[in-house]
């Protein structure tokens, strides 16, 4: 099974995706390097919106995290709630 | 000569500061929220005790008869800290200043028929005293409450009212003028109708437990009044009798109300769970407080939906028990 990843730049506004994401996929691993944080995932990793509301306490649009995206591997399947990465077609 | 770029990792040696980490663990980083939040409350070297009040010390728990082994539980879902609650407030500001720039500029008011536009300022603009009594009542737990969890989000919440209070008073320059604010002062001082309203908002006014007084007006009487007024009054009557521009110049109060329920329901949620003293403390107080701020509402539930005025409010209350409900008290 290969891999997926996403990677964010490391800081206030992208750490409740982080989080959220870690929550959300027990088989995800994170590598924090300097400015960035990078989050591995065997086969698929989902982003789901809820868990990030959960975090901040307020309403956040799933295209907000483009903003501090660095990049990502993996074919993207996304709607209003959740974006998921994995290499199905 | 070729040169190599390497990157050095440094990893931080800590976190977040000592005093936050006191509350969450020295183990990951702090929202700014917390950081701005937690352990923020001044709790030592305080010499000498106020002389208005030496019964207790500056900064003292033990001014409500709440009982929390730590304050900081207390916290705000919003995640509220100064800088993420002035951004969300000029945000919505610069809505509601596009809603009064389209209807000035489409002169939406002059289609608003006249009895329709009498019936809304009649009931809307005395609502400008509540809301400052609101804004006192606010100031007035954070003065005396305790824990910065708790204190600060009620600081935004006054300022919050004095803002719905400005605005109800923009509301009544771009619709009449500026004798239509004298008029509603003088409803609020004499009307009869109005009179048990004003009476509940000066009875609280001399509250003397923060927590009580939290439950008095952000639970009790708020949590009745908008529903009632921005909600069924506004939205079900003025806006299908041709004033739907009313509901654009208050669309900011049910907004603000719904957000804002969500601190006031955490703060009840919290405290009630603490410990069975303090729910049966907070039921209490939110079984009289709710009692008299519903007979306090109704002639003005009669006065702004006539004949439908207090199946209106019954409903608000049915709405409030649900709320609650959910944090564990029942009315």
């Amino acid at each position: 099974m290969s891999n997926v990843f996403i990677a964010f730049q490391a800081n206030e506004e992208s750490r409740p995706v982080v989080e959220a994401i870690m929550a959300d996929n027990p088989n995800a691993t994170a590598v924090e390097s300097p400015g960035m944080v990078k989050i591995d995932a065997p086969g698929h990793l989902t982003i789901r919106r809820e868990s990030i509301e959960e975090r901040t306490g307020s309403r956040y649009d799933l295209q907000q995290l483009h903003i501090n995206l660095i990049t990502l591997s993996g074919h993207i399947d996304e709607d209003d709630d959740q974006l998921t990465l994995s290499w199905k077609h | 000569m070729t040169i190599d770029l390497k990157t050095v990792d440094i990893k931080p040696l800590r976190h977040t500061y000592a005093h936050v980490a006191q509350y969450i663990g020295a183990d990951k980083a702090a929202s700014r929220y917390l950081e701005g939040t937690m352990g923020a409350q001044s709790e030592t070297n305080f010499h000498y005790r106020p002389t208005w009040d030496p019964e207790h010390a500056l900064f003292d728990a033990s001014r409500t008869a709440i009982v929390m082994s730590n304050w900081y539980a207390l916290k705000d879902p919003r995640q509220f800290y100064y800088a993420s609650w002035t951004m969300t407030r000029a945000r919505q500001q610069d809505a509601m200043e596009s809603n009064f720039e389209f209807v000035e500029s489409r002169g939406m008011i002059d289609l608003i028929p006249q009895e329709v536009r009498d019936q809304a300022l009649a009931v809307l603009i005395p609502l400008r005293h509540a809301a400052w009594g609101a804004n006192m009542n606010n100031s007035q737990i954070c003065a005396t409450g305790y824990g910065t969890a708790f204190t600060a989000p009620a600081m935004f919440h006054a300022m919050d009212n004095l803002g719905v209070a400005q605005y109800l008073t923009r509301l009544a320059l771009a619709m009449e003028g500026p004798d239509r604010l004298d008029a509603a002062k003088e409803a609020w001082l004499v009307d009869p109708a109005w009179q048990p309203l004003r009476r509940y908002v000066e009875d609280t006014l001399v509250v003397q437990d923060p927590v009580e007084l939290f439950v008095a007006q952000n639970v009790a009487l708020d949590g009745l009044l908008y529903p009632l007024i921005y909600g069924t009054f506004v939205d079900d009557r003025i806006a299908l009798q041709g004033g739907s521009a009313v509901a654009m110049l208050t669309a900011f109060m049910p907004e603000w109300h719904d957000e804002a329920n969500r601190w006031v329901d955490a703060v009840t949620k919290i405290m009630a769970a603490e410990s069975e003293d303090n729910k049966a403390l907070l039921t209490r107080w939110i079984r009289n407080w709710e009692e008299q701020a519903a007979s306090a509402l109704l002639p003005v539930a009669e006065m702004a939906l006539p004949g439908t005025g207090r199946a209106a409010l019954d409903e608000a209350r049915q709405q409030l028990r649900a709320r609650l409900g959910k944090t564990g008290l029942a009315l």
